[in-house]
């Protein structure tokens, strides 16, 4: 009889050291960058321009490429990725075709992040004549969130109950009043929060804008959406492999990590946020 | 009549936009079979896969990826080996034995790690965990495929806890009522009925979390030292696909072998996490028949 409660309790007890072992390496982390960056990051920091060979200064144009990018590849894959959602569970017919695009579409979202920066290459870069540059960069990390955006907005258009829009419907609303004034509001923190993980996503992916967008070394702020761009991720990366002074570099690694960690992160918070805010409104 | 005209015209640009989306989708792996397949005028696949060697730039170039596919092999399996028993068991924790509110406060957590960028986790391989895997095992590189497998490993963990910890609590009360009606106590429920229950559900996390780690570019390009030769121990530099792909795109010619070769590895890689995707959804249909 004892050693049965024994039993159960060392492994509990083990099972809570596993989660412990996993939450403190969390916790190593963010530490380690936040310790290690807040001694490099001030003002300046974020607001001037890298000098002498990217050994000192800012990471002002670091921090506006990512931004552009991010809102160049969310001004492409919100309004197609919502509107294909919208298509795939309100006017197509549920037949055997829907079913197999929504297994692409999720398989989609498992394909490593490299494969995507080389269709941008391919396609932004070469085919349509791009360049590296904030477009085609933009783009590609645009397809790559695409599949998780179409998903989790088909995911919260489907919870809406089959009711409310027969009782619209009822009421004499078209099909589309019936979607923009029922379905949409009625799903719209799902799909906000699908949108919102999505540019964090986009902002901390370093393989799709590697030979799409970035360069290492710039002097000047990008002018049109055709110029290369510095990015936060891919600075850190190239910090640690590229240059000739890694004891000014590794700094200035750390103090971009500690930015793009806290941009990161936050960005996740706030869709975590919004997400357990509006499951408790629920009213079904 | 106007209102149905609207209707219709309304119908059709939804259907043109989610045309539109699915054509990139689509086009992505057009793309990478079109500039693929032709390196395989010039090897045949079994050579591809099989061949030792990888030399792209030689003269003439050898164009053999396994050593590549033996890098991702092993840095994939080191991950697993770490995130399986760690995640797996957070997973059970939190959703048997965690209270509600630990629970709240945990679950979040767990997806912000998931949330860190993987050129973060890179960078920390390289300034913390290489430097002491060197020391800890007297090592002439820290950079290496252990050190890779530890880092993908803590990357794994999110996508296997929280996937596990989906399917663990969806098995139904009255499996564990019956149980606990029998005399068994929590522990014996939670090993001997739950969890078997949701072994399929655990299955799909594993295998999902596996895609992940076969993915990984940045870390691993960072952190796993590589060395494009068959690895013979796991305290050697590695290079695997990810990583040659990212490290080699940017210096080829566009349209040579070495450009389309790339892009067979990225077929391969495309078949593999396809391959690991049909498994997990198979799985998971057989756990959701299962439970009914």
């Amino acid at each position: 009889m004892k050693s049965r409660k024994i039993k159960e309790f060392v492994g509990f007890a083990v099972l809570r050291l596993a989660t412990i072992v996993i939450l403190s390496l969390l916790f190593i982390i963010l530490c380690f960058v936040t310790v290690n960056g807040i001694k490099v990051v001030n003002w300046h920091f974020l607001t001037q321009m890298p000098r002498d060979g990217m050994t000192a200064g800012g990471i002002l144009p670091a921090i506006l490429g990512t931004f552009y990018l991010v809102v160049c590849a969310i001004c492409f894959s919100l309004p197609l990725g919502v509107a294909a959602a919208i298509y795939l569970t309100e006017y197509a017919k549920q037949g055997k075709l829907i079913r197999v695009i929504r297994i692409g579409i999720n398989n989609l979202a498992g394909v490593p992040s490299v494969v995507f920066g080389l269709f941008g290459l391919a396609v932004f870069v070469k085919f349509f004549g791009f360049g590296i540059s904030i477009l085609s960069g933009g783009l590609t990390l645009g397809i790559l969130i695409l599949p998780t955006i179409i998903r989790a907005s088909e995911e919260s258009l489907l919870v809406v109950p089959q009711s409310f829009r027969e009782a619209s419907l009822a009421l004499g609303a078209t099909k589309w009043q019936t979607i923009r004034k029922i379905v949409l509001p009625n799903s719209i923190s799902g799909i906000l929060t699908g949108s919102i993980l999505g540019i964090g996503r986009a902002a901390g992916e370093t393989a799709p804008i590697l030979f799409t967008a970035v360069t290492f070394y710039t002097m000047k702020l990008p002018r049109s959406i055709f110029r290369e761009v510095q990015a936060l991720p891919y600075h850190i990366y190239a910090l640690m492999t590229e240059g000739t002074h890694p004891e000014a570099q590794v700094p200035i690694a750390y103090g971009t990590a500690l930015v793009l960690l806290f941009l990161v992160l936050g960005i996740d918070l706030i869709a975590i946020i919004i997400r357990n805010r509006f499951r408790r409104k629920k009213k079904w | 009549m106007k209102r149905e005209r609207r209707e219709n015209l309304i119908q059709k640009i939804f259907c043109l936009f989610s045309m539109l989306s699915i054509l990139f989708l689509l086009g992505i792996v057009i793309v990478l079979f079109k500039e693929g397949l032709p390196i395989f005028r010039k090897i045949s696949l079994v050579k591809f896969l099989s061949g030792r060697l990888w030399y792209p730039t030689y003269e003439p170039p050898d164009f053999g990826i396994l050593p590549l596919l033996l890098g991702s092999l092993w840095v994939t399996l080191g991950a697993l080996i770490i995130a399986v028993p760690l995640g797996v068991s957070a997973a059970i924790y939190i959703s048997e034995a965690a209270q509600p509110r630990i629970k709240g406060l945990i679950k979040p957590v767990i997806e912000l790690l998931a949330g860190i960028p993987s050129v973060v986790y890179g960078f920390f391989g390289m300034v913390i965990v290489a430097p002491w895997v060197q020391n800890f095992f007297g090592l002439p590189v820290g950079l290496n495929a252990f050190t890779a497998s530890i880092l993908l490993g803590i990357m794994a963990i999110p996508t296997i806890t929280s996937i596990s910890e989906d399917a663990i609590s969806s098995v139904p009360k009255s499996f564990k009522e019956a149980s606990y009606a029998l005399g068994a106590n929590r522990w014996e429920t939670t090993v001997k009925i739950t969890v078997p229950a949701a072994a399929s559900g655990i299955s799909t996390a594993i295998i999902l979390g596996m895609g992940r780690a076969v993915g990984e570019t940045m870390t691993v390009l960072m952190v796993a030292g590589g060395a494009a030769v068959i690895p013979r121990s796991i305290f050697r530099p590695v290079r695997t696909m990810t990583a040659t792909i990212a490290a080699e795109m940017g210096e080829t010619v566009v349209g040579g072998d070495h450009y389309h070769a790339l892009f067979a590895i990225a077929i391969v890689l495309f078949m593999m996490t396809l391959v690991f995707n049909i498994i997990a959804d198979l799985l998971a249909q057989r756990f959701r028949r299962r439970l009914r």
